[in-house]
């Protein structure tokens, strides 16, 4: 159960590598969290997190889970649920692409958004109805600000958090009084393996500090996050400006 | 010998219990599903509520529970999660609220579970009665105050709730009902227990007579932490009710500033004469209630200090024998109904830690790493506790007792209180469960050494797991 303070007792990783999430985790671990499940594609490095977790203090296992795979969510997520109640899963996997190559390729655009969209969908709904189950728990979906507004230089990234963002708005929706709550999260540029070699954006942030806001969010049960903050005033702005303009933006 | 206060009586009258009726027609339905949350406003689960009528509705809505069991609640006055029960059922106890039969000569009511503390002031107070153990609302059911082993301002001399109770009704896992007297496991399993042995669905308490309604309340200011607890080891003994506000806002040489009020029920010829004709009014007055909707941050700093300022100023150096009303003096806070909104939306926590007697050093420690941290507290109450009673998760023991309210809001607090439970735990304290929301599980087993064995009871009568609570998920208990 998730104390006052919204710190949770045990823990979902969907995409049991993303630097987020791990940061999310310690910092979760460092208050209530003993049992952190990691769920990923099997391999070295899952492992690897989830060797660097423990000695935290948290019990963690791991768990085979492909987001492309829409078909085994409901048995890889339902063996999870099966062994006690989730306080807060957190929706982390995703992929950057490369914008370049899915112009060129549609099946690389494809996989990107099966990847960030399709699987978060079919992931999410899996979750939901095991949250509703237990009547309490919440859903922190990892969107992006590029999914706020669509932009030349990675649309095909951005079109799929749009997509994600507003499904986890919707379902959040759907779930409101049901017990669950359901927080996106939308960060700026973060400076991750992800980005690596990418030129960092204005209001650059880090993974510690998308943590940090996760932690407060899950304290107010916040519906949306933004990171960093200032974010919010500068997309809305961004939002709003007409196309002409929009478009000549270099961002 | 039954007294106009019999089954037919105190039913009729209060529009408490009249609303009551109407919703309990309903409970032949599978309840309805609602947000649940406890009087901080923390951590809100769903559950499905059910508000059995009778005996035969309660023992049908145990065995029916499903597989997240069920958790009794009565007023909600409980600050934590101890009656909720995320995806699972919380049953409603305010429907079984027949008073059944007072015994004026032994001065024993018996009283449905639902009963809160206020009806039985309004029915047995004109009567000369008044109930053992009053916390700071009557707003709490007669199963709550079992539940959760209540204390009051006469803790010194009177002991906790349970100690009060002859006998009480027991619902347990097995559909059955138990009388449970005192000297058993099951009676001090579920004293304090946090309804985690099954239902408690009536009880016979032992009531204190009283010749007025009005209490003769002495009053004095102690100037710091020091001052106060000599005090009160001092002259404690004089009174059977007694109690400190302390500011926990003042610092450096006004740590621990405090007003204490102590008082006795006053005898009649302490009355004016007015007031001897109708010796054992209860009049109670109530304002509007807090709105909904308030700003998180009303209580902050500044406005908690000011006003914990002028509450201390206000106060009399030295006053004896003031009459005060028994709402005045006990109850406060039922005034304002609904006064839990003033925290606004994100609510709040209240912290009570009891540690010995000889730990006076580390009650100091942490009065002063409350005043450094400035949390703005202004319900913060110092009080000398008696010897501890018998329940097994029963939370009073001999010693010094601190209860604060704080915002939860409030950043690091997770933390800060995680520090103090470790200095409390360390000098062999506790926290009370019925208020918590936030202790770690890995200290109840050090603060409650009688947890096992909890354990091993509630495994043994409730093998199927059919009582359980958002408490009992969180502390494993």
């Amino acid at each position: 159960m998730k104390d006052a303070f919204g710190s949770p007792q045990s823990l979902l990783i969907l995409g049991g590598t993303s630097e987020i999430a791990l940061a999310t985790a310690r910092r979760l671990i460092a208050r209530r969290a003993r049992t952190v499940w990691l769920a990923g594609r099997p391999s070295p490095t899952l492992e690897d997190a989830a060797g660097q977790l423990r000695p935290l203090g948290a019990e963690v296992r791991t768990v085979p889970f492909d987001a492309l795979d829409t078909g085994g969510h409901e048995e890889a997520l339902g063996k999870v649920f099966a062994e006690g109640d989730i306080d807060v899963v957190l929706l982390a996997f995703g992929v950057l692409g490369d914008q370049e190559r899915a112009e060129a390729e549609p099946a690389e655009a494809v996989r990107i958004a099966q990847t960030n969209y399709t699987g978060a969908v079919s992931a999410g709904l899996v979750c939901a109805r095991s949250l509703r189950v237990q009547g309490h728990g919440s859903l922190v979906v990892l969107s992006s600000v590029a999914g706020e507004r669509a932009r030349r230089s990675n649309f095909v990234y951005g079109s799929s958090k749009a997509g994600l963002d507003a499904f986890a708005q919707g379902l959040g929706d759907a779930l409101y009084g049901t017990g669950v709550h359901v927080m996106v999260v939308r960060p700026g540029f973060v400076r991750t393996r992800m980005t690596a070699g990418l030129a960092a954006a204005p209001l650059a942030t880090t993974a510690e500090v998308v943590a940090e806001a996760v932690e407060t969010g899950l304290r107010r049960r916040s519906e949306v996050v933004w990171v960093p903050g200032a974010l919010r005033p500068v997309m809305t702005v961004l939002r709003h400006m007409p196309r002409a303009i929009f478009r000549r933006l270099p961002v | 010998m039954s007294s106009p206060a019999g089954p037919a009586g105190p039913r009729a009258a209060s529009g408490r219990a009249a609303s009551g009726r109407a919703a309990s027609s309903r409970t032949t339905t599978p309840g309805r599903t609602a947000s649940v949350t406890g009087w901080g406003r923390t951590a809100p689960t769903t559950a499905r509520l059910v508000r059995p009528g009778s005996y035969d509705e309660a023992a049908s809505a145990v065995r029916e529970c499903g597989p997240r069991g069920g958790i009794a609640r009565g007023l909600g006055r409980a600050y934590g999660d101890a009656a909720q029960n995320a995806g699972g059922v919380v049953w409603d106890m305010t429907g079984l609220d027949r008073i059944r039969r007072f015994d004026a000569e032994a001065g024993v009511v018996e009283c449905e579970a639902g009963v809160s503390l206020h009806r039985l002031m309004e029915v047995l107070l004109p009567l000369g009665w008044f109930v053992p153990v009053s916390p700071g609302t009557r707003y709490v059911t007669v199963g709550g105050a079992i539940g959760a082993d209540i204390h009051g301002k006469n803790h010194h001399v009177a002991g906790s709730f349970t100690r009060h109770v002859r006998s009480f009704e027991l619902l347990t896992a097995d559909g059955a009902v138990r009388t449970v007297r005192p000297g058993t496991d099951l009676f001090d399993a579920t004293a304090g227990g946090m309804g985690l042995t099954g239902v408690v669905l009536a009880a016979a308490v032992r009531l204190v007579p009283v010749q007025t309604s009005l209490m003769a309340v002495d009053t004095e200011r102690a100037a710091d932490l020091d001052d106060l607890l000599a005090r009160l080891s001092a002259t404690d003994h004089r009174y059977r009710y007694s109690v400190a506000w302390i500011d926990l806002l003042a610092r450096g040489a006004a740590t621990g500033r405090a007003v204490l009020t102590r008082g006795d029920h006053a005898p009649l010829d302490a009355l004016p004469a007015r007031a001897r004709r109708t010796p054992l009014a209860f009049r109670p007055g109530r304002l509007p209630p807090a709105p909904r909707g308030l700003p998180d941050g009303l209580l902050g700093r500044r406005s908690v200090g000011l006003f914990n300022a002028c509450w201390y100023r206000r106060a009399p150096r030295r006053r004896t024998g003031e009459l005060q009303r028994l709402s005045a003096f006990f109850h406060p806070l039922d005034g304002v109904p609904h006064w839990n909104r003033v925290y606004g939306r994100g609510g709040f926590v209240q912290y009570q830690f009891v540690v010995g007697h000889g730990e006076e050093e580390t009650l100091r420690r942490v009065v002063e790493r409350i005043a450094a941290r400035g949390c703005p507290s202004f319900l913060a109450v110092l009080k000398r506790f008696g010897a501890g009673g018998s329940g097994w998760l029963s939370f009073p023991a001999a010693g010094w007792t601190l209860a604060l309210d704080i915002p939860a809001g409030l950043p690091g607090l997770g933390a800060f209180l995680d520090g103090l439970d470790e200095a409390v735990a360390a000098a062999g304290g506790r926290v009370y469960l019925a208020k918590d929301a936030r202790l770690r599980p890995e200290l109840v087993d050090v603060m409650y050494p009688r947890a096992p064995e909890f354990r091993e009871l509630r495994g043994r009568i409730d093998p199927r797991g059919v009582f359980v609570s958002d408490l009992s998920r969180r502390l494993a208990l």
